[in-house]
This record gives C-alpha cells, structure tokens and sequence, in this order.
C-alpha cells in the first residue's frame, strides 16, 4: 500500500512541467512556498489552503507526564504544537482513490 | 494567511514573475501533494513534515442519539507529522526529547 516516497525534487518536476519555469528555478520556488507555509505557521498563524488543509497552531499547557518505562512523573513544559486538519475535498479524494483501487484489487467474496 | 496570500508573499519575493505563474505554482505544489496521497504514497518534505495517509479499519460504531450499533466502513485519511526542525522553531529553546 505504501509505494514510494514524493519528495521537494518531484514537486519541482511538477512545478516544471506546469508551468514552464527552468528545473533550477522551480525547486527555488518550492523551496520558497514550502519555507513562506513554515513562516507563517512560527508567527504563530494558522494556514488556510483551501481545497487543500488548515495547519494551526495551539499552545499546550504544562501538564504530569510519566516515563513509561520507569513509571517516574515528569513535567512536560508548555509548548506550541501544530495540527494539521484535512479539507474536504482532500478527505474525498483520498478516500475515493482508496476505495475505488480496492474495489479493483479484490472483488471481494460473497461471503460474510 | 490564507492561499491567496501565500500567493502574494511569494510573488513580492519574486518579482519578474507574472501573479497568475506564481498562482499556478502554488497550486501545482497542492495538486502534487494531494494525488500523491490519492496514489497511497508519501510526501516527505525535511523541515516542513511528512504527508501520509492512514488506514482506518471497519468498526462497528454507535448511533449516540439512539444506541443503535451501526458498522462503520474502513476508511483512509490524510495525516501529517510535524518535522523535527518546524517543531523546534515552534519551541525555542525547548529541547525535544519526544523523538522516535
């Protein structure tokens, strides 16, 4: 199920591809996208992509944590964490591609 | 900020392009990342974080309202892990001891 890994490189290949910029200058410009997303996201506001996802990002407050393996208490400090919220859109696209090669992998048996 | 203004940001760093380039290339990035997902692949960006998407097996679940058991089919969603470096600008100082 999971097959290879995209990386910056193949973002620039399509960047390439669509809209006709040399190969140097469109990973610049991904690098740039990628870093102006970051930026925004440690200034503390949350990214709005539609069709696409929302980061935000959230204060946690101090709270007892515990060493698993020695069962010790330990306090975990306040800190910012980011989450990441799909959009529709996405949810549905991934969902249906998921569904629809399954559909064609395995026509699943009658029983059950 | 929201995408249009990510399309701004970029395009005032980048002036010898035209707005409606930079619109596309925003969009080609987006696109890229979505049909990767869509494929069942990976998208690891260092620094940023990584794209996955997650499998939800079958369960069988409950109408809250009436109680009744419902089964709920197997699903797959978007996830995404926050990289190492974005963590720590999140958190100056902070050191992170939370890794795999």
């Amino acid at each position: 199920m999971s097959g290879k890994t995209v990386t910056r490189a193949d973002l620039a290949e399509s960047v390439f591809r669509k809209v006709g910029l040399s190969r140097t200058e469109s990973a610049e410009l991904v690098e740039t996208v990628i870093d102006e997303i970051c930026n925004a996201i440690v200034r503390g506001e949350s990214v709005k992509l539609s069709s696409f996802a929302t980061f935000q990002v959230r204060d946690k407050n101090e709270r007892i944590g515990r060493n698993p393996k020695t069962g010790e208490e330990v306090p975990i400090s306040p800190r910012r964490v980011m989450t990441f919220k799909a959009s529709n859109v996405l949810k549905q696209r991934v969902l249906k591609a998921h569904l629809s090669r399954k559909a064609k992998q395995k026509p699943q048996s009658p029983a059950a | 900020m929201i995408k249009s203004e990510l399309v701004q940001i970029v395009a005032a760093r980048n002036p010898h392009l035209y707005h409606r380039d930079v619109e596309n290339i925003v969009n080609a990035v987006l696109d890229e990342i979505t049909d990767a997902l869509a494929a069942g692949n990976r998208v690891e960006l260092r620094g940023f974080g990584a794209f996955s998407v997650k499998n939800r097996p079958s369960r069988s679940g409950r109408n809250p309202r009436t109680g009744d058991s419902v089964f709920v089919e197997e699903k797959w969603v978007p996830f995404f892990k926050t990289g190492k470096e974005l963590r720590e600008r999140l958190n100056p100082g902070a050191d992170d001891e939370d890794d795999e």
